[in-house]
C-alpha cells in the first residue's frame, strides 16, 4: 500500500485521532456508550457513512460546484445517513430503538462533513474511501474503549453479558453507576486525550 | 459551463434526484421487514409488560408469536367501557383510528397532552383455561418531555396490582429520561397499586426513593435527572385509568366480578 494510503488510514487512529485530537464528534459518544452494543453499530454506521460520503464526495469533487459545495455534501451525507437508518430499523431493530436520534444526527456528526470538506474535496476517490475508514476506525477506537469502561464497571457486564455479578443480584459488585451517566464518558475521553498526549506530546498545543 | 448559475441549478438537482431515488427505494424495499419488527417488537413488549417474558430474553420471532397467542385481544369501546366485537383487534390500528376525525373525539383537556382519543382500543387480556381473567395489559401514552411515551401497563386480576410497565416507543433523553427502559426501574413497579381505596388513581412517580411496594404501595422512585419524564409517566398513567382511558371497562370488569 502506497504510504499515503496508508497514513490515511492509520494516522486517525492515535496520531490525529477524530475525537481525541480534533475533538469532533463528541455528542454521540458521549450518548451511545453506556453499552458495548450500541457503541459498536454506533461505529459501524459511522463507517459506512464516513467511507462512503468521502468516496462520493470525492468521485464527484471536480464536478461539484464550489458555491455549493456544503450543501451539496449534506445532502450526500444525509442520504447515506437515511439509508443506514433504515437498514438498522430493519435488522437490528432492538439496538436501532436505543440508538433512537443518534444515527439520525450522524448528519451532523462534524467529522463526516470535516472528512468531505478537508480531505475528500482535494484527494481521488480510493485515498479518500480510505481515509474515510481511518477516520471512522480512530471514532471507533474511542467509543468502544469508552464504552467499555462504562459498561464493565457501570454495570459489571460487557455485550450485556454479566461479567461481574452485581450486589442488586446476588453478587459482589457495587456498580459505579456515575459510570452510566454522561459526564463518565467526558472523563474518560479526556483521560484517553491525556493519556495520548502525554505518549505523543507533539499533539499539545501551545499556550 | 462550471460555476454558471444554470449548472449550479442542474447539479443540484440532479443530485437531488439521484438522492432522493436512493432514500425511497430504500424506505419502500425495507418497509415490510421494518413493519414486522415494530410489530413483534410490540408483542413482545405485551408479554413483558404481562411477564409473559423476561425482560432480558431471547425471543425469537416464532416463540414471540406463540406466547402472544395466549393472550386474547379485545376491542373496547373506550367510552361505555364495553366490548366491540364487530372490529378485528388484529387489524385495528389505534393510532390510525386516534388520527381519523370519523374513529375519534378530541380528548378533554388533559397533563398528558392527548389530543385525540379513539372512540375504541385494544386491551390484552391474559386468560387461564377457564377464561378467567389472569392478566390485563393496557396500552397506554402520554406527553413525557420531547414525545409521547407509548407503552403498557399490565394489571393484575384484582385490577389493582400493577405487574409490569413497559414503554415500547418514547423520544426521552437516552441515559437520563431514556431511563423508562431501564429493567431496574420498571422492576420497582411490580406489585405496587394502581388504585387507592375509593378506586381513584393514586400511583405517582415522586422525586427520589419510595419504599417497597409492601408499605410505599402508591409511589414509584423517580428517574434522576429526568422530572419531566417521571411527572408524564403519572400523569398518564393517571389519565388512562381514569373516566377518560380505560376507567369504564375497568369499572364494568368490577362489576361482572371478573376479579378474583
Amino acid at each position: 500500500m502506497a504510504s499515503k494510503t496508508r497514513e490515511a488510514l492509520v494516522d486517525p487512529l492515535f496520531n490525529n485521532n477524530p475525537i481525541a485530537l480534533q475533538v469532533l464528534g463528541i455528542c454521540s459518544a458521549l450518548a451511545v456508550t453506556t453499552k458495548m452494543d450500541t457503541a459498536v453499530v454506533m461505529s459501524a454506521a459511522v463507517f459506512a457513512v464516513l467511507t462512503l460520503s468521502n468516496f462520493f464526495v470525492s468521485a464527484l469533487r471536480n464536478q461539484i460546484p464550489t458555491n455549493i459545495r456544503i450543501i451539496v455534501q449534506l445532502t450526500i451525507i444525509a442520504s447515506l445517513v437515511i439509508v443506514a437508518d433504515q437498514i438498522l430499523k430493519a435488522y437490528v431493530y432492538e439496538i436501532s430503538k436505543q440508538l433512537s436520534v443518534f444515527v439520525g444526527l450522524i448528519i451532523t456528526n462534524c467529522i463526516i462533513m470535516g472528512r468531505a470538506e478537508a480531505f475528500a474535496m482535494q484527494n481521488p476517490p480510493f485515498e479518500s474511501l480510505v481515509d474515510g475508514m481511518g477516520n471512522a476506525l480512530g471514532y471507533s477506537l474511542i467509543l468502544v474503549v469508552t464504552a467499555f469502561l462504562r459498561e464493565f464497571f457501570g454495570s459489571g457486564s460487557l455485550f450485556g453479558v454479566t461479567v461481574m455479578a452485581k450486589v442488586t443480584e446476588g453478587g459482589w459488585y457495587e456498580p459505579n453507576a456515575f459510570m452510566l451517566l454522561s459526564p463518565a464518558a467526558f472523563f474518560i475521553i479526556g483521560l484517553f486525550i491525556w493519556l495520548l498526549r502525554t505518549w505523543k506530546p507533539e499533539q499539545v498545543e501551545a499556550d | 459551463m462550471q460555476g454558471s448559475t444554470s449548472y449550479n441549478l442542474a447539479f443540484a438537482a440532479a443530485i437531488c434526484v439521484v438522492c432522493a431515488i436512493v432514500v425511497s427505494s430504500s424506505a419502500v424495499s425495507l418497509k415490510d421487514r421494518q413493519g414486522t419488527n415494530a410489530a413483534l417488537d410490540m408483542h413482545r413488549n405485551v408479554l413483558v409488560a404481562a411477564g409473559l417474558a423476561a425482560e432480558d430474553e431471547e425471543l425469537g420471532a416464532e416463540e414471540t408469536e406463540e406466547r402472544f397467542a395466549r393472550i386474547r385481544r379485545v376491542v373496547i369501546n373506550l367510552e361505555t367501557g364495553g366490548e366491540a366485537p364487530d372490529i378485528d383487534p388484529g387489524t385495528f390500528d389505534y393510532r390510525r383510528a386516534a388520527a381519523d376525525p370519523a374513529t375519534s373525539r378530541r380528548a378533554p383537556e388533559n397533563p398528558s397532552l392527548v389530543q385525540r382519543l379513539a372512540n375504541h382500543a385494544v386491551v390484552y387480556r391474559v386468560e387461564n383455561e377457564a377464561g378467567a381473567l389472569e392478566t390485563l395489559v393496557l396500552p397506554v401514552e402520554g406527553y413525557g418531555l420531547w414525545g409521547t411515551l407509548h407503552g403498557f401497563l399490565a394489571l393484575d386480576a384484582d385490577l389493582t396490582t400493577i405487574k409490569g410497565l413497559t414503554f415500547y416507543e418514547h423520544k426521552e433523553t437516552p441515559g437520563l429520561g431514556g431511563e423508562v427502559d431501564n429493567p431496574r426501574w420498571k422492576a420497582l413497579w411490580k406489585g405496587r397499586r394502581a388504585f387507592d381505596d375509593q378506586l381513584n388513581p393514586e400511583i405517582t412517580v415522586i422525586k427520589g426513593s419510595a419504599g417497597p411496594p409492601s408499605q410505599d404501595p402508591y409511589r414509584v422512585d423517580g428517574l434522576s435527572g429526568a422530572t419531566m419524564t417521571s411527572r408524564g409517566v403519572t400523569n398518564l398513567l393517571h389519565f388512562w385509568l381514569g373516566e377518560n382511558g380505560f376507567g369504564p371497562y375497568l369499572e364494568r370488569l368490577r362489576q361482572k366480578g371478573d376479579i378474583t
